[in-house]
């Protein structure tokens, strides 16, 4: 006869020591890969060009000579895999009793404490991120070949996307700063822990300042352009560098059309063809 | 020298023996003298205004632990905190995630015994000790580790400042992370990372910490408990692996 065991506890239970380390992992990942973001995103500040040149990058423009916009989504989908896992292993610790989340407000009240405070900090950040940050994931995952200047641009202003991003740049930087903060004090390894506690606290403020004021400057260029260039919504940019003869340009050619067309993406929405002269 | 000041306390009353009564907090005056401890003016307020006042102390000295309570919030030893780095209007409570004896009188005691039981924190030898043979020397440096972690009083200031502990009853608090950390320590000790795993390998033990570190700002022996935290968790993470 077979004797069900499967009530029987395991001998060493190894999840709870890997369920804090995935936490901890993916923690660190998504903390690392938004300040990287940010960085990205910010390219605007140094012009359209600039800006497009990032996005086409990690298409593999500059290196297959087309895009590959389904590089992006594939990529997307892994954050957002990593996001949505971070997300069910945070969800442990969160006050999920009335009562627990009255001991945690009343504790806080009372301690006055900034590492207390901060970690509420990231209770509130990181559950308004569930809501928030799969409307900008999916955006990415569904259309990465709109990742541009205009394009952006376009999707910050006209797209009335503004607010959301305004609200997700101090999430992120909050959430993430504080974050980064605490695995380094919760698995480091200091000769002084105080003194480094103290070093990475401002450090970890300097460092919010920083991405918080980028992001800010970011969002009001991408405003500025989505703005000025609300006219002519949902027209592309295209670099003057790459005025390079589309399919369109072929076949007016081969009507007999001829004339001046205007300037055309190098590729065509679905981003997968090989662009004509670019080989 | 500055004027002497007229200090407020706000004291919680109540004793859950007492049918009937409800939990409040009864204001005291006190003239404050040079020097001043919480438990000066403690015994002054039970010797000059109200004689049921109750609240722990031993030493008098930091040593015992017994008179931690909530000043103006955080954790603290009566007997260690000078009135004079006090606000003149100082409030005290007694310390939350113990069993209320009365007033300012928590059962630390019955908290600590659990923990020290759940955690098995006594040195488990591997073979019995010929008390004819004389002892196995320890390395001084290695000694003073032991003792440095052996300076928990047992106060449980740490687990009044820790959140996860006040959310969660079950939680072992750092007094019982340091304490583990102390045996691992031990050459005396026998158990290994997979024992000690058994014992804190989950969310009520390493897991559950989420580094506020409310236990390290207050800890009145200045234990670096920070760093025991992130050893112990280090050591119990590669069970995992």
């Amino acid at each position: 006869m077979n004797i069900p065991d499967s009530f029987l506890p395991p001998r060493i239970d190894r999840w709870p020591a890997r369920l804090d380390l995935l936490q901890s992992a993916s923690g660190l990942i998504l903390g690392l890969f938004m300040w990287l973001h940010m960085l990205f995103v910010s390219s605007i500040l140094l012009g359209n060009h600039a800006m497009w040149t990032v996005a086409r990058f990690f298409e593999g423009y500059f290196f297959f000579g087309y895009p590959l916009p389904w590089l992006v989504s594939a990529f997307v989908a892994l954050i957002f895999a990593l996001f949505a896992t971070h997300a069910w292993l945070a969800l442990r610790k969160f006050p999920t009793h009335w009562r627990q989340h009255m001991a945690y407000m009343r504790h806080m009240r009372a301690m006055r404490h900034e590492d207390t405070f901060l970690w509420f900090v990231q209770v509130l950040t990181g559950f308004a991120m569930f809501f928030l940050a799969p409307v900008h994931l999916y955006l990415m995952m569904a259309h990465p070949e709109l990742i541009g200047p205009y394009e952006s641009a376009d999707r910050v202003w006209s797209g009335r996307m503004w607010p959301l991003y305004l609200v997700l740049l101090f999430l992120v930087e909050l959430h993430g700063g504080v974050g980064l903060y605490r695995l380094a004090v919760k698995w480091g390894d200091f000769k002084d822990a105080i003194a480094a506690r103290r070093k990475l606290k401002r450090l970890k403020w300097g460092l919010t300042v920083f991405f918080l004021v980028l992001g800010l400057a970011t969002l009001a260029a991408y405003v500025k352009i989505g703005m000025e260039h609300a006219p002519h919504v949902g027209e592309r940019y295209q670099p003057a560098a790459f005025l390079l003869p589309s399919s369109k340009d072929f076949s007016d050619a081969g009507s007999g059309g001829g004339g001046l067309n205007p300037p055309q993406p190098p590729f065509d929405k679905g981003g997968s063809r090989r662009v004509e002269g670019m080989s | 020298m500055t004027a002497s000041r007229t200090l407020t306390f706000h004291v919680f009353r109540h004793n859950p023996r007492d049918s009937g009564g409800e939990p409040g907090v009864r204001e005291y005056q006190v003239e404050e003298t040079p020097g001043m401890t919480l438990f000066i003016a403690l015994t002054r307020i039970r010797e000059e205004h109200d004689p049921g006042l109750s609240f722990d102390f031993v030493c008098r000295a930091g040593v015992c632990g017994s008179c931690a309570m909530l000043i103006n919030g955080r954790p603290g030893l009566a007997c260690r905190t000078l009135t004079s780095e006090l606000p003149g209007t100082i409030s005290l409570f007694p310390l939350p995630g113990f069993e209320l004896i009365a007033d300012l009188s928590v059962n630390t005691g019955k908290w600590m015994r659990a923990m020290s039981e759940r955690l098995q924190a006594w040195v488990h030898l591997g073979s019995e000790v010929n008390p004819n043979q004389i002892e196995a020397a320890m390395d001084p440096d290695l000694a003073e580790a032991v003792y440095e972690l052996d300076r928990c009083i047992e106060c449980g200031c740490c687990v009044a400042a820790c959140g996860t502990a006040l959310m969660r009853p079950d939680f072992v608090g750092a007094v019982g992370m340091n304490k583990l950390a102390r045996f691992r320590l031990d050459p005396r000790d026998d158990r290994s990372d997979a024992e000690y795993y058994q014992l804190i390998g989950d969310d009520s033990g390493i897991f559950g910490c989420m580094s506020l570190l409310g236990c390290q700002d207050v800890c009145p022996k200045e234990l670096s408990l920070q760093t025991q935290i992130a050893f112990m968790r280090r050591a119990m993470a590669r069970q995992g692996l």
